[in-house]
């Protein structure tokens, strides 16, 4: 099972990112993780939503350039070693990952772990194989 | 359907034999009835009587846009006031507009050459045409009303601007024929794709599109949204306002209406005629026209001479989409730059929309070109190494065609202005004067 997430382009505007959630506020769609990282002149604001086909068509809907790209997810004990645990898994088996991102809700048990890598089959049959389980459904 | 196959399919030698039939009457009757001609022939020391051959025609002086300007409102005029049909204006950049006056018969000629135009693009009688230019002083809007009325063709004047009720009215009343700029062609479309509508939903077939410069790029472009055949035109209110020339539906260049407009195509520097397939500034003169006759009038649009034959029977001179304007012609570090050369670029990539903004300035003494486009392809926003090499690529490409280093930066989509007229992408904020 693979994670779905959103992939919006945005110039280095004043108020572009508050534009990106109003969309998105009006439409009565929660996101549930993001991403952006500072750049010159423009950025890829990356997200996961309650409802990613409808905020792909709201955000569409408002001009907005929006992609949809699968990620591979797992979960870890929110407790130190345990991305280095996945992550050196990968590295033996020379996956390159493209980007990367996490978050742990207050009060969670498990910290979430989110990557872009160029090939999805293969990364999950390795992660499977070491005993890494992947999110199932939509998680978040 | 040609329109006045007389004139034309008519064999070149009658053709020269009627310009200068028609060249040797209009310039006795400007120097008898328009005292500013009369005046700068004297001083130059030629005579009405001079005009023997076509070629003849050098020996005149220009006219030039400040002519017109310095003999505003009616100092060009060749009849009294009281014989004027109509009067239109040209929308004057800076101080005064220039005006330009009708009687009767310039009214009938005008109405024909567009007629003329209109028909080569295959417009006929049952069209519903829906017109899209700025209607008022302009004279783009009354010129095709009358040329496609005069084919029998319906007219909707619905003017410019509410591009979202443009939409409606061509889909709801079934218009066939679009009359408008290119820039606004474009927006048209992105307003019925912004609606949800498909080209299936409308019943449109030609875009009769004037009024402004645009490339075969750009046009493919229209043609691909609209799903429609595209056509340019060129003419300008200072000669008679469009049906100067028009593409037929071989889209091999623009015929030029030669029986009426005595078209000359010269090197801008030395004032040598230029020979076929290359570049020069068109110079125009009036043939026929009673009100406000134009003799040798500096057009400053740059564009190429095509005399060979033509498919579609015409025989008439054709002239290439407009290069640009020697007024447009922008030199960045020495370097001479079209604005369509951009164009061109661009709208060979699919990766970017059809919109783009130009922008030169300074830095220290070194002049910068920065050019903005639109992402338009949702593929590449995966990662940015994908939008990096799309600005590498448009860099190169611009490169290989312009000789310079541009700027390149990515914007979004619907960000960057749109045109319900003439476009205004180029800004220049250089003080050349430093």
């Amino acid at each position: 099972m693979l994670v779905n997430q959103i992939a919006v382009f945005l110039e280095n505007r004043n108020g572009r990112i508050c534009e990106f959630s109003r969309v998105l506020k009006e439409a009565g769609i929660n996101i549930q993780a993001m991403s952006i990282a500072d750049t010159m002149e423009y950025g890829i604001l990356r997200a996961i939503t309650d409802d990613n086909a409808k905020a792909i068509e709201v955000l569409r809907a408002n001009g907005f350039n929006t992609a949809s790209t699968d990620l591979i997810g797992f979960k870890v004990e929110d407790r130190p070693g345990e991305m280095y645990k996945v992550l050196n898994i990968l590295d033996k088996h020379n996956i390159n990952i493209a980007y990367l991102y996490s978050f742990a809700r207050a009060g969670a048990e498990k910290a979430v772990i989110l990557l872009k890598v160029d090939d999805n089959e293969a990364t999950k049959k390795i992660l499977a194989d070491n005993g890494i389980n992947l999110i199932e459904e939509n998680i978040l | 359907m040609i329109f006045d196959p007389a004139h034309e399919c008519m064999s070149t030698d009658a053709m020269r034999a009627l310009q200068l039939e028609r060249l040797k009457k209009i310039v006795r009757y400007a120097y008898d009835n328009v005292p500013f001609y009369k005046k700068k022939y004297d001083e130059a020391g030629v005579s009405p009587d001079d005009i023997v051959t076509l070629d003849d025609i050098r020996k005149l002086p220009f006219t030039v846009k400040s002519d017109l300007r310095d003999n505003y409102p009616y100092g060009l005029l060749a009849v009294p006031k009281t014989k004027l049909k109509r009067i239109h204006a040209s929308s004057g950049t800076s101080g005064k507009p220039t005006v330009v006056c009708y009687t009767d018969k310039d009214m009938e000629i005008w109405s024909d050459c567009c007629a003329r135009l209109a028909a080569a693009a295959g417009v006929n009688g049952d069209d519903i045409v829906q017109v899209s230019f700025g209607y008022g002083l302009f004279t783009g809007a009354l010129g095709m009303h009358q040329g496609c009325e005069k084919l029998g063709a319906a007219i909707i004047p619905a003017s410019s601007g509410n591009t979202e009720r443009q939409v409606m009215l061509l889909k709801d009343l079934e218009a066939t024929v679009l009359v408008c700029t290119p820039s606004y062609a474009l927006y048209i479309g992105e307003m019925m794709e912004k609606l949800g509508y498909k080209p299936e939903d409308f019943k449109l077939r030609i875009g009769l599109f004037g009024s402004e410069a645009s490339t075969e790029e750009m046009h493919r472009e229209i043609a691909n949204k609209l799903h429609i055949f595209t056509n340019d035109n060129y003419g300008l209110s200072e000669l008679i306002g469009p049906g100067v020339s028009g593409e037929c539906t071989e889209k091999c260049g623009m015929h030029i209406n030669e029986d009426h407009f005595y078209p000359e195509l010269l090197d801008p520097e030395t004032f040598e005629p230029v020979p076929d397939g290359q570049y020069g500034e068109l110079v125009l003169t009036s043939l026929t026209k009673e009100g406000m006759p134009v003799i040798r009038y500096r057009t400053k649009d740059i564009t190429a001479f095509d005399h060979s034959p033509c498919k579609c029977g015409r025989t008439t001179v054709r002239m290439a989409k407009l290069r640009g304007r020697t007024d447009d012609m922008l030199i960045i570090r020495g370097v001479n730059v079209f604005p369509s050369q951009i164009e061109g670029v661009l709208m060979n990539m699919p990766e970017v929309g059809g919109q783009y903004e130009i922008y030169v300035y300074r830095e220290g003494y070194m002049d910068k070109l920065e050019v903005k486009v639109e992402v338009a392809d949702a593929s590449l926003l995966t990662d940015y190494a994908k939008l990096n090499a799309l600005r590498d690529k448009i860099k190169h490409n611009l490169r290989t065609v312009l000789q310079i280093d541009a700027i390149v930066k990515l914007c979004e989509p619907l960000s960057l202005k749109r045109f319900e007229g003439k476009s205004k992408r180029v800004t220049d904020v250089r003080d050349l004067h430093d």
